[in-house]
């Protein structure tokens, strides 16, 4: 029954690229985008029956095999049904149905509308494949193909050559990533000959050392880092907003980005043999986190401050798996997917709105104009602000109380993330206050306008799982870690402090949610600012990095193409060719006087021949 | 006084000489097309003469063969020549210098 339902919902979406990607150019809009949604929809539901023994808890993880994919090595095609992927699975297809449904209001009269749907079709089926595969070897096929659905539609409007850069970027910085995992899966394989998760997971303490053990999950987390754009792999995220909101929305902050966070608290088991690599991954997370807020702070592009602000709640994430609290990394993985979407989806509303325009100084006074948005981003607003009882406070305050409650050294971590709460407030609500506050600054011609009801009701629906998602992991009832939690057998979790510790944390989490929000409407309400210190120029730049990376790599590369090009096969290459043609040239020269065109000259120098060898066999050839 | 066969070598010798000297210095191309006939004759003389010396045939074979090559090449020797003439009005082979290097 499982078995049915879970490929049902794997192969629907997989029907839906193939079919739109054959015949989206001749069914007319809206039905490429009425039929994409359909799949994932129902995709959804099938996968909402298929869990519900699981949400029972009466089921046991099961796995699905299709067929055996590579006999030689052991590996088969088959899917892993337990808590971690069900969770998955119903955020990827519910938030994505809802993306789907959304798209098909943003997209009209995109010239290549069935194939944009086409593209999100391929993306659902390989994120499913990411997060249903039962051994690394599945994962990875699913991981490459989010990657390539993510460079597709990064890249969609390619004629931009920005977009197709962006693309490109992507996709380029992501292989850096890829390499540590294909790394870390080498040296699985090498150390326990399988790839299944049950398997390796099972084994690894008897089998790895604390060496090797550190050596693949660095691998790992380097591959995480690049999937989910943490330092020093963040820099194709900021630049995937080229891309069309919903893809924004849906690969670039709901899902795709969050494959390394589901892959860390995967391969939880594997962590615990090796604590310096879940500290480096705790580290990471804290430090993305800080470090993207402060460049969020600084960002006109709404899209920007969103792609920013997803780094810092990525890196939450990782400190979260970091610190083995994969139900809370999980728990925000889910909520972020909410309010998140939601606020991508918001902000492609407003530039829906007003006509395509990103910059916010462009914007101001929309809320008037654009009720509904305003409502749905609110919510969203809130819900990332940390303010109770909207869906962010849940899952970021039991972050930081679960990295607290490590104590030692993770206490600086929660102080980290502790700031980065303050500066999340603060530029989501100087970006709040830019875009709908304030006096209208949009240009000439424009005239903001809500958006149709099917971008509206998909804001509608996340606004609501934005406002109450949370609920499912209170402190009083744990649901949301009852259920994983066989997922997580033989991972020792984190647990959350005792006493009046979580009361006090939550208390100053959320005053630091307040300062930040009451900080920021003191400065943006109103009035528009425009800071051009050093130090902001420095935090609109994102401290530089892309053009450090630039200068590094692309000169340096540059340089080395250059010198191969010139010096190399110019001088060396070409060289040694012309030269042989040169000196065949100059000995020809020289030999050129030989050829008198004299007929007598030539019987000449045949006479002399022939007296010659005449006399040598006289006098030598032995006559 | 008999004549022996050093004799006709000697001849032959003579005649090889001089019509080496003729294909060497005549510029004119159907005189150094002669000269080239009394170079095979006198190689000719020389077969028949040793042929007979040695009382075998071989000489004589050879010599036949000898005499229908030159005929072949004296055929599409001659026809080259009277093509060049007509073409370009002289017979001198120092003025067909085109291939020179």
């Amino acid at each position: 029954m499982v078995a049915v339902l879970i490929s049902l919902a794997l192969l629907l979406p997989l029907a839906g690229f193939v079919g739109l990607l054959a015949f989206g150019k001749r069914v007319p809009e809206p039905w490429p985008g009425v039929v994409a949604t359909a799949t994932v929809a129902v995709a959804f539901v099938l996968a909402l029956i298929a869990a519900v023994d699981v949400f029972s808890g009466t089921a046991v993880p099961e796995t699905v095999t299709w067929f055996d994919w590579l006999p030689a090595l052991g590996v088969q095609a088959s899917f892993l049904w337990d808590p971690l992927s069900v969770l998955m699975t119903l955020v990827v297809t519910g938030v994505g149905a809802l993306i789907h449904a959304y798209s098909i209001g943003y997209m009209h009269g995109d010239e290549r509308y069935g194939r944009f749907f086409a593209y999100l079709n391929l993306f659902i089926f390989s994120m499913l494949m990411l997060v249903l595969g039962s051994n690394f070897a599945v994962m990875f096929v699913g991981w490459e193909l989010v990657g390539l659905s993510s460079y597709l539609l990064i890249s969609f409007w390619f004629e931009k050559p920005t977009a197709a850069a962006a693309g490109k970027k992507a996709f380029v910085v992501n292989r850096v990533g890829d390499v540590g995992f294909l790394v870390a899966l080498m040296l699985i394989f090498n150390a326990f000959g399988t790839f299944g998760f049950h398997a390796v997971f099972e084994n690894a303490p008897a089998t790895l050392g604390t060496g090797m053990a550190t050596a693949i999950t660095l691998m790992l987390m380097l591959g995480a880092a690049g999937k989910s754009a943490q330092l020093p792999l963040h820099v194709w995220l900021p630049d995937a907003m080229e891309g069309p909101t919903p893809v924004s929305a849906l690969i670039h902050a709901a899902t795709m980005v969050t494959a390394g966070v589901y892959m860390v608290a995967r391969t939880g088991a594997l962590f615990q043999l090796a604590p310096i690599s879940a500290g480096v991954v705790a580290t990471v997370g804290a430090v993305t986190a800080l470090f993207a807020a402060t460049i969020a702070l600084a960002q006109f592009d709404i899209k920007r401050v969103l792609a920013y602000s997803t780094i810092s709640q990525l890196g939450y994430m990782f400190m979260a798996v970091g610190a083995a609290a994969h139900v809370a990394g999980i728990f925000h993985l889910m909520t972020h997917a909410f309010f998140k979407a939601l606020l991508f989806l918001g902000a492609g509303s407003v530039i829906h709105g007003v006509a395509g325009e990103q910059d916010m100084r462009k914007m101001g006074g929309l809320g008037r104009a654009m009720p509904w948005t305003l409502g749905t981003m609110t919510v969203a607003w809130l819900a990332i602000s940390g303010i109770p009882p909207f869906a962010g406070f849940w899952s970021k305050d039991e972050i930081l109380a679960s990295v607290f409650g490590r104590g030692g050294p993770w206490v600086i971590l929660w102080a980290v993330g502790l700031l980065t709460a303050l500066l999340t407030a603060f530029y989501m609500t100087r970006m709040m206050w830019m875009t709908f506050g304030g006096t209208p600054r949009w240009d000439d011609g424009v005239h903001p306008h809500e958006s149709p009801w099917t971008m509206v009701g998909p804001l509608t629906a996340l606004g609501g799982l934005a406002l109450v998602g949370g609920l499912v992991n209170t402190p009083w009832k744990p649901a949301l870690e009852h259920f994983l939690h066989p997922a997580f057998e033989g991972v020792g979790l984190a647990e959350l402090p005792g006493g009046a510790t979580p009361w006090v944390l939550a208390f100053v989490s959320v005053a630091a949610g307040i300062v930040g929000i009451a900080a920021a409407t003191r400065r943006y309400r109103g009035t528009m600012h425009v800071e051009d210190s050093g130090a902001w120029k420095l935090l609109n730049r994102g401290y530089y990095v892309d053009d450090a990376y630039a200068a590094a790599f692309a000169g340096g590369g540059g340089a080395a193409a250059t010198w191969a090009a010139e010096s190399f096969d110019g001088g060396g290459i070409d060289g040694a060719v012309n030269g042989i043609a040169r000196l065949t040239g100059k000995v020809s020269g020289w030999l050129r006087p030989l050829q008198t065109g004299l007929v007598r000259s030539y019987a000449v120098a045949v006479m002399i021949g022939t007296v010659g060898l005449l006399a040598w066999f006289l006098t030598r050839g032995g006559f | 006084m008999t004549v022996t066969p050093g004799w006709y070598m000697a001849l032959a010798a003579v005649l090889f000489v001089i019509g080496a000297a003729g294909v060497l210095l005549r510029r004119n191309a159907l005189v150094m097309f002669m000269s080239v006939e009394l170079m095979l004759n006198a190689v000719n003389l020389t077969f028949v003469a040793a042929g007979r010396q040695l009382n075998l045939l071989d000489g004589q074979v050879s010599v036949l063969f000898v005499m229908v090559v030159a005929a072949a090449e004296v055929v599409v020797g001659l026809a080259i020549i009277v093509t060049v003439f007509r073409r370009r009005a002289t017979a001198s082979v120092d003025e067909l210098a085109e291939l020179k290097g």
